[in-house]
C-alpha cells in the first residue's frame, strides 16, 4: 500500500503491480462469494431478472460513488451527496414541472443539463468553502448535507415533489426501465460512468494530481500542483456524478420525496472503501468502487430473499457480511 | 373527521355569536410537532397551520404558535422556548416518548394545559388530553378487508420501522387475519420509505412467483410497491393496501382503480382534532379532558371525497 504513495517511485515497478493486483481483485473475489451465498440462499437469486434488477437498482449508489472516489482518493470526504440527490432531484422536477420549454423531448433534455448544472454548483460551492475557507471537508459537507436536505424538505412543502406532466412521465421512465442489447440503461450508464472515471483516474495528469495530493498534500505542493483547485474540481466531479444518478432516480418513481437520497453517502463512502480506495487519500480504485456498490445491493437482496433471517436482525447480518468482505480483503493484502 | 372538524367550527362560531364578550378573550397556545421528515409529517405541518388559520380567524384573541423541531432533543428546548413566552396550552406531537415526557412534565407542572397527540408518553398523567390515531386498529381493519374480500390468498407484508407504532399495527394485521385462509409469504421493514418498498418488492417478485396481495401499511411505501409490480409486468397481484391518507391514494381510491380499492385512515390532520379540542376548551367550556381515538376508516370509493385534501403535500 505505501509504495503506491510514493509517485515518484519507479524502481518498485513490478512489486507495485503485484501488489496492486491483489488488492484490485480482492472487491471481485468477495463478490463472488456473495454469488455463492446468493445461490445456496435461493435458487432465483441467479435468474437473470433478479441479477438485472439489483445491478439497476445499484447504479444510483455505484455513480456516486465513482465520484466519491475522486474526493476520497484526493484526501477529502463528501457527507452531502444524499441531501444533494433530493434536491438536484428537486429541482429536476421543478423545472420539468414548469414546462419552459416547448416539446417534451426539449424540456426532458433541458431538465437533465439543469440538474448537471445544479449538481456541479452544488460540487462547486463544496469545493469552494473547504479550499477557500480552509475547514474540514467533513465539517462542510456535514453543514451542506442539512442545508441541502432542508432546502429540498421546503421546496417540497414538507411532503414530495412529483412529475405532474404523465405523457413526459412515460417518456422518461425508460431512462431506468429501458433495455439495450440486454442490458438495462442503467447499467449501460454505470459502465459509461466507469470508464470516464478510470480514464480520468488513471489516463489523465489530473488523476495523477488527485493521487498526488490525496497521497501527501505538501509535496504535491512542491511539485507544482494546483492543489486548490484539484480538490475542488473533485468536489465538483462528485456533484456531477450525483446529478447523473439523479437523472436514473427521477424516472424510476418520478418524485422527490423528504427520504430521497437519505443514508447514501454512507452506502456511497463504503462501496469506496469496500472496493479499496484508501479513506485516508493517496489511492483510488474505480472499478472496486462499482464492486463494492454492487456488493451493498446484494447483501440486501440476499436478506430479502432468504429464510433464515429474522426481519429484526438483517442489519446485524449486513454489517457482518461487509466486516468480513474487509477481512477477506485485507488478508489478501498482506499476502505479498 | 371532516364532520368533526365542521361541527366544531360551527358550534364554536355559534358559541361566539352568543357569547360576544368571550370573543376577546386572549388565550395563547404554542403547537410544538415534528419538522416534515417525511410525508406524514409533512402532512401533520400542514394541517396544524390549516388549523391555526381557522381558528385564529374565528377567536380574535387567540395566538397559535406552530414551531417545528428535527430531533428530539431540538424539540426539548423548543418546549422550553415556548413555556417560557407564557402559553395557556400546548398541543405537541412528541418525537419520542422518552426523551420528551420530562420536559412536557415541566411544562404542565406550570399549570399549563397539556395536549398529545399520535405518541403517547412514558407517564400518561400529565396530559390533559390525548388525541391519536388507532394503530391497532389500522392492522386490524386492513386484515379484516383482505380476510372478507380473498377469504383465502398469499400475502407479503412491508412493515415500517421496529417502533410500538409499526408492533401495534402488525399484531392488528396479524390477530385479524390468524386462522383465516390468508397466509403472509413474508415480512420485512421499508422504513416508511418508497424506494426501500420498491426494492422489497422488487425481491418479494423474484422470490415468490404468485403474490395475491400486499400490505404495506403506509400509503408512502405503496407509491413504490405499485411501480415495482408495474415495471416487473406482474398480473398475478389482486390487491395493494396502504394506509394513512395520502392524497394521491385517496385519489386512487376515488377513483376506483382496481388494485387499491380502499385505504386505512391514520390521518395527519388529527393533529387539527387536537387543536380543535384544545380551543374548545378554553372558549367553549366543553369538557375535553380524556383521550380521543380517532377510528382508522376504512376508505372506500364512496366516502373517498369526505378524506381528500388536494392542498395538502402529502
Amino acid at each position: 500500500m505505501s509504495d503506491t504513495k510514493t509517485i515518484t517511485d519507479t524502481r518498485g515497478l513490478g512489486r507495485k503491480f503485484a501488489d496492486l493486483d491483489k488488492t484490485a481483485v480482492a472487491p471481485f473475489l468477495a463478490l463472488a462469494a456473495l454469488f455463492l451465498l446468493g445461490a445456496l440462499v435461493n435458487p432465483n437469486f441467479l435468474s437473470i431478472d433478479n441479477l438485472l434488477n439489483v445491478l439497476t437498482r445499484s447504479s444510483f449508489i455505484a455513480i456516486i460513488a465513482v465520484g466519491a472516489t475522486f474526493v476520497i482518493s484526493a484526501g477529502g470526504l463528501d457527507l452531502s451527496v444524499g441531501s444533494m440527490a433530493a434536491l438536484v432531484a428537486g429541482i429536476m422536477i421543478l423545472f420539468l414541472n414548469s414546462a419552459a420549454i416547448d416539446g417534451d423531448t426539449a424540456m426532458l433534455a433541458a431538465g437533465i443539463v439543469v440538474a448537471i448544472g445544479v449538481g456541479a454548483l452544488a460540487g462547486l460551492l463544496n469545493g469552494a468553502i473547504i479550499t477557500i475557507g480552509k475547514i474540514e471537508p467533513f465539517i462542510v459537507t456535514l453543514g451542506t448535507m442539512a442545508i441541502f436536505r432542508s432546502v429540498t424538505v421546503w421546496l417540497a412543502d414538507g411532503g414530495s415533489i412529483a412529475m405532474k406532466s404523465i405523457a413526459m412521465r412515460n417518456m422518461f421512465r425508460p431512462v431506468y426501465t429501458g433495455v439495450f442489447l440486454g442490458l438495462p440503461f442503467p447499467v449501460w450508464l454505470i459502465i459509461a460512468v466507469g470508464l470516464l472515471g478510470a480514464f480520468i483516474l488513471y489516463k489523465t495528469s489530473f488523476g495523477r494530481h488527485v493521487i498526488a495530493v490525496g497521497s501527501n498534500e505538501d509535496v504535491a505542493r512542491y511539485s507544482g500542483i494546483h492543489v486548490n483547485r484539484v480538490r475542488a474540481m473533485t468536489y465538483i466531479l462528485q456533484g456531477i456524478c450525483v446529478a447523473i444518478a439523479v437523472v436514473v432516480y427521477v424516472p424510476r418513481l418520478g418524485a422527490a420525496t423528504t427520504t430521497t437520497g437519505m443514508l447514501w453517502e454512507l452506502q456511497a463512502i463504503t462501496a469506496v472503501v469496500i472496493g479499496g480506495t484508501a479513506l485516508r487519500g493517496g489511492v483510488g480504485r474505480i472499478w472496486g468502487t462499482i464492486c463494492g456498490a454492487f456488493m451493498l445491493e446484494i447483501v440486501g437482496n440476499i436478506m430479502v430473499l432468504s429464510n433464515i433471517v429474522s426481519e429484526y436482525l438483517i442489519g446485524a447480518v449486513q454489517g457482518t457480511i461487509i466486516i468480513i468482505a474487509m477481512l477477506v480483503q485485507r488478508t489478501l493484502q498482506k499476502k505479498k | 373527521m371532516r364532520k368533526l372538524l365542521v361541527g366544531l367550527v360551527g358550534a364554536v362560531l355559534a358559541s361566539s355569536m352568543t357569547f360576544a364578550y368571550a370573543q376577546d378573550k386572549k388565550v395563547n397556545i404554542a403547537v410544538s410537532i415534528p419538522a416534515a421528515d417525511h410525508g406524514w409529517t409533512g402532512g401533520v405541518v400542514y394541517h396544524a397551520e390549516r388549523a391555526a388559520k381557522i381558528l385564529e380567524a374565528n377567536h380574535p384573541g387567540l395566538k397559535i404558535t406552530i414551531k417545528t423541531s428535527p430531533d428530539g432533543a431540538s424539540q426539548a428546548n423548543a418546549l422550553e422556548d415556548l413555556t417560557t413566552q407564557g402559553i395557556d396550552a400546548l398541543v405537541t406531537l412528541p418525537h419520542n416518548s422518552d426523551e420528551l415526557t420530562d420536559p412536557i412534565r415541566a411544562v404542565k407542572e406550570k399549570g399549563i394545559f397539556v395536549t398529545v397527540v399520535d405518541r403517547a408518553l412514558s407517564d400518561p398523567s400529565i396530559q390533559d388530553l390525548y388525541v391519536a390515531g388507532n394503530n391497532p386498529e389500522l392492522g386490524r381493519v386492513a386484515g379484516e378487508y383482505l380476510k372478507n374480500t380473498m377469504k383465502t390468498g398469499d400475502v407479503v407484508v412491508i412493515r415500517g420501522l421496529p417502533i410500538v407504532i409499526d408492533e401495534e399495527r402488525q399484531k392488528g394485521f396479524d390477530d385479524a387475519i390468524a386462522g383465516s385462509g390468508i397466509k403472509v409469504l413474508d415480512k420485512q421493514f421499508g422504513n416508511w420509505s418508497r424506494d426501500d418498498a420498491f426494492k422489497i418488492m422488487q425481491d418479494y417478485l423474484t422470490k415468490f412467483p404468485k403474490i395475491d396481495a400486499v400490505w404495506c401499511q403506509d400509503d408512502d411505501m405503496a407509491v413504490g410497491v405499485l411501480e415495482a409490480i408495474d415495471q416487473a409486468k406482474r398480473t398475478d397481484i389482486k390487491l395493494v393496501i396502504g394506509g394513512a391518507g395520502m392524497k394521491d391514494m385517496i385519489k386512487r381510491v376515488a377513483d376506483g382503480d382496481a388494485m387499491t380499492p380502499i385505504n386505512v385512515l391514520y390521518p395527519p390532520s388529527m393533529v387539527a382534532t387536537a387543536m380543535e379540542l384544545t380551543v374548545a376548551n378554553f372558549y367553549d367550556q366543553v369538557p375535553v379532558r380524556g383521550k380521543y381515538i380517532l377510528d382508522a376508516t376504512l376508505v372506500t370509493k364512496d366516502n373517498a371525497k369526505e378524506f381528500y385534501f388536494p392542498d395538502s403535500p402529502f
